[in-house]
């Protein structure tokens, strides 16, 4: 494999698209690559939100930001998307896809339009991204894609299997993904962070254990830093869910997880 | 292990502790991240409101009994900074921690900054706080050029010393009661490094306190341990503490360190007389010369403390409460000296008693709690039977001699002593947000939120 271009680009220098710009994690990383003097393209929803993220960005040392409202569900308007992003950073060293929804497990359960939606903006949405941005390096031979997947997708549990599938299909599609385009020269960037202090779960029970999100930001920036094919963040979950993915099922189905 | 995920639940009621840890209260706990969630949160909420940031107070200025607590620290952003000028604006839920971080790399420092680094630029504002150059530089509020305030209603108001000034006089030390700060201007001072010269000198009564202080008036920063448990010759010895930032160009950033955490509710039998007066001779004998002077990193200077995550568990289950009071010059050296003897007497003990000179430079904040004097902050260990009488006699004592209390610091003064400290209390009255309350409020004055 040829020597990547990213370990040869400084921080100062490189441009990063970032899908889901307003999510708490999302933001805590931007921090980061601000303060180091990144370029920066930004996309979200919300166009107040948006706004507010790349002020603050800007005044943290960011050496360029701009903004794109759009609503990623929709997948038509991705590739006039992502074209307009690489156009505006003048090239691409890093994509980082975090947009994502919790949804609502119960009223899925009930009704599938609701699953369908979870399944959609978690699954789809990122297949088409990520299908687009892995033609894009393969054809430079060069880029880093990093996804935020979760460890919710190691095993279907009760309490969000409609969350956790919609991950669990997302880390298979990247571990495939990676499979093709690691020769020639891509990285692809499979992060499971567990729960995480940020908007998404606030008010949930427990959430002052949550992990802080600028140590979650700070390990992802340095999993990219290191081209690292899966990081799980904080690192303990990679044991917990070792163990969890081998709780044999006639056991596992009597639990309450 | 804590996966569970339930959808759109976005409150949680669970008690929010305030620094000192007493009195505990349970309510309904709101996180906010962006500026547009206030007023947006609050419909459909009853009993109340109030905006909260990293819960520093010590008493129940940051609590609300079965009320609503509307957390801001998710609202960090930086708004606006511009080098040339050093003015930072940004949300109300950034911390000085945050700002120091942002400020300092780049030459900047706050203009004034209590003894923890963890306070919120809106919860500053809102106690109108105070720090070791308050003879030079005022209090924090004398800093905030400007700032918006949101009412329940949606009503946005500009607050400067120009617009809407009576709004910015009262919320400026307004317990956070005259609406919801959502973003605010700070002027941040230059500087050139990080370090602080400093020097340490012992003094033996408050005379040479005194003294010390009279003969320091050009230095911008300076504060004095005493040892409020010795009587006799070694009544009211410390060690005043004075630096500037120093002016050799040096390096500005730092690598962090890692945090020591105190892991564990410490038995109360841990702190008693004797081991307090045990404490406070070994810290003041630690200074073996009279004077000592050394160049220090600001942050052992300002924040000696911040480096022990709560340290508030030291003090016990039970929890702390502090006691500080500012008593005007007339009567300031002899009240000193009462409630010192009075504190030695009673046995009870206090490892951080902080003596001050504040100066003349008037705040911009009617409800501001310094004035020109002297203060004197102390904290205790909650003893049910004891501490209290203690504090209400404390308290009248302060009264007596023309001072009063700092409200951010207290869990314990009555009504009638804090009406009769701040008479100008029912002009805050009248300028309150009809939904937001306190349950120090409600405590001092019987006002209840109007829903």
């Amino acid at each position: 494999m040829s020597q990547s271009q990213i370990a040869n680009t400084s921080p100062s220098q490189r441009r990063i698209l970032v899908l889901g710009a307003t999510s708490g994690i999302a933001e805590a990383t931007c921090r980061i690559w601000a303060s180091q003097g990144a370029s920066l393209f930004l996309v979200a929803r919300n166009a107040e939100k948006l706004a507010a993220v790349a002020a603050d960005l800007r005044a943290r040392g960011a050496s360029f930001v701009d903004t794109a409202v759009s609503d990623l569900d929709d997948t038509d308007a991705h590739p006039a998307l992502l074209a307009h992003a690489v156009n505006s950073l003048g090239g691409l060293d890093v994509a980082y896809l975090a947009h994502g929804v919790l949804g609502d497990q119960t009223r899925a359960e009930q009704e599938f339009n609701t699953a369908a939606h979870i399944l959609h903006t978690n699954f789809m949405a990122p297949v088409s991204l990520v299908t687009w941005l892995a033609n894009f390096f393969v054809q430079r031979r060069s880029g880093v894609i990093a996804v935020l997947s979760s460890v919710a997708g190691d095993r279907g549990r009760k309490s969000n299997y409609v969350y956790g599938s919609s991950k669990a299909g997302l880390s298979a599609f990247l571990a495939g993904l990676r499979n093709r385009v690691d020769r020639e020269g891509v990285t692809v960037l499979t992060i499971k962070p567990g729960p995480t202090k940020t908007a998404m779960t606030a008010g949930m029970k427990g959430a002052e254990k949550f992990a802080d999100v600028n140590a979650v930001a700070r390990s992802i920036v340095a999993a990219i830093d290191k081209r690292k094919d899966n990081l799980y963040v904080p690192f303990q979950w990679q044991p917990i869910m070792f163990v969890i993915r081998h709780i044999p099922e006639r056991v596992f189905k009597k639990l309450n997880l | 292990m804590s996966l569970r995920s339930t959808g759109e639940e976005s409150s949680v009621k669970a008690p929010f502790e305030s620094w000192g840890r007493y009195p505990l209260y349970r309510a309904n706990v709101i996180p906010l991240h962006w500026q547009s969630d206030f007023p947006a949160v609050t419909q459909n909420l009853h009993n109340g409101i109030l905006p909260v940031g990293l819960g520093r107070s010590y008493g129940d200025v940051g609590l609300l009994k079965d009320g609503n607590l509307l957390v801001t620290t998710g609202m960090d952003r930086i708004i606006a900074f511009d080098p040339e000028t050093g003015l930072l604006t940004a949300e109300a839920g950034i911390s000085l921690a945050q700002i120091l971080d942002f400020a300092v790399p780049r030459g900047f420092f706050l203009p004034v900054t209590p003894g923890t680094k963890y306070v919120t630029l809106g919860g500053a504002i809102a106690n109108d706080i105070h720090g070791k150059n308050h003879h030079v530089a005022g209090t924090f509020g004398c800093h905030v050029t400007e700032f918006e305030l949101v009412r329940s209603d949606g009503t946005v108001i500009r607050c400067s010393p120009s617009q809407n000034p009576e709004f910015y006089a009262m919320t400026i030390g307004g317990l956070g009661l005259t609406g919801f700060i959502r973003w605010a201007t700070l002027r941040l001072k230059p500087i050139v490094s990080r370090k602080i010269d400093y020097e340490g000198i012992q003094f033996h009564g408050i005379d040479e306190f005194l003294a010390l202080t009279e003969a320091s008036k050009e230095i911008e920063y300076t504060v004095s341990w005493v040892d409020c448990t010795s009587t006799g010759k070694n009544f009211c010895r410390g060690i005043f503490m004075q630096g500037d930032h120093s002016t050799k160009r040096a390096e500005l950033k730092r690598s962090p360190e890692p945090k020591l955490v105190f892991p564990f509710d410490a038995p109360g039998f841990l702190l008693n007389h004797l081991s307090v007066a045990a404490f406070n001779t070994l810290f003041f004998h630690k200074q073996i010369q009279k004077r000592q002077v050394t160049l220090q990193d600001y942050e052992p200077f300002f924040y000696p403390l911040d480096k022990v995550l709560h340290w508030n568990r030291m003090y016990g289950k039970s929890g702390l409460l502090q006691f500080q009071y500012a008593i005007p010059w007339d009567l300031a050296r002899e009240g000193t000296v009462a409630i010192l003897k009075e504190v030695a007497k009673s046995g009870l003990a206090s490892f951080l008693a902080v003596l001050k000179a504040f100066g003349d430079v008037p705040s911009p904040g009617v409800m501001s709690f310094p004035k020109p004097g002297i203060t004197l902050a102390l904290d205790f260990p909650i003893k049910p039977d004891k501490s209290f009488p203690l504090f209400e006699r404390l308290a009248d004592m302060t009264l007596e001699f023309g001072g009063r209390l700092y409200p951010a610091k207290d869990a314990a003064m009555t009504a009638a002593q804090f009406q009769a400290f701040y008479p100008q209390w029912q002009q805050l009255a009248r300028f309150r947000d009809p939904m937001i309350t306190s349950s120090f409020w409600e405590r001092v004055t019987g006002d209840q939120p109007n829903l």
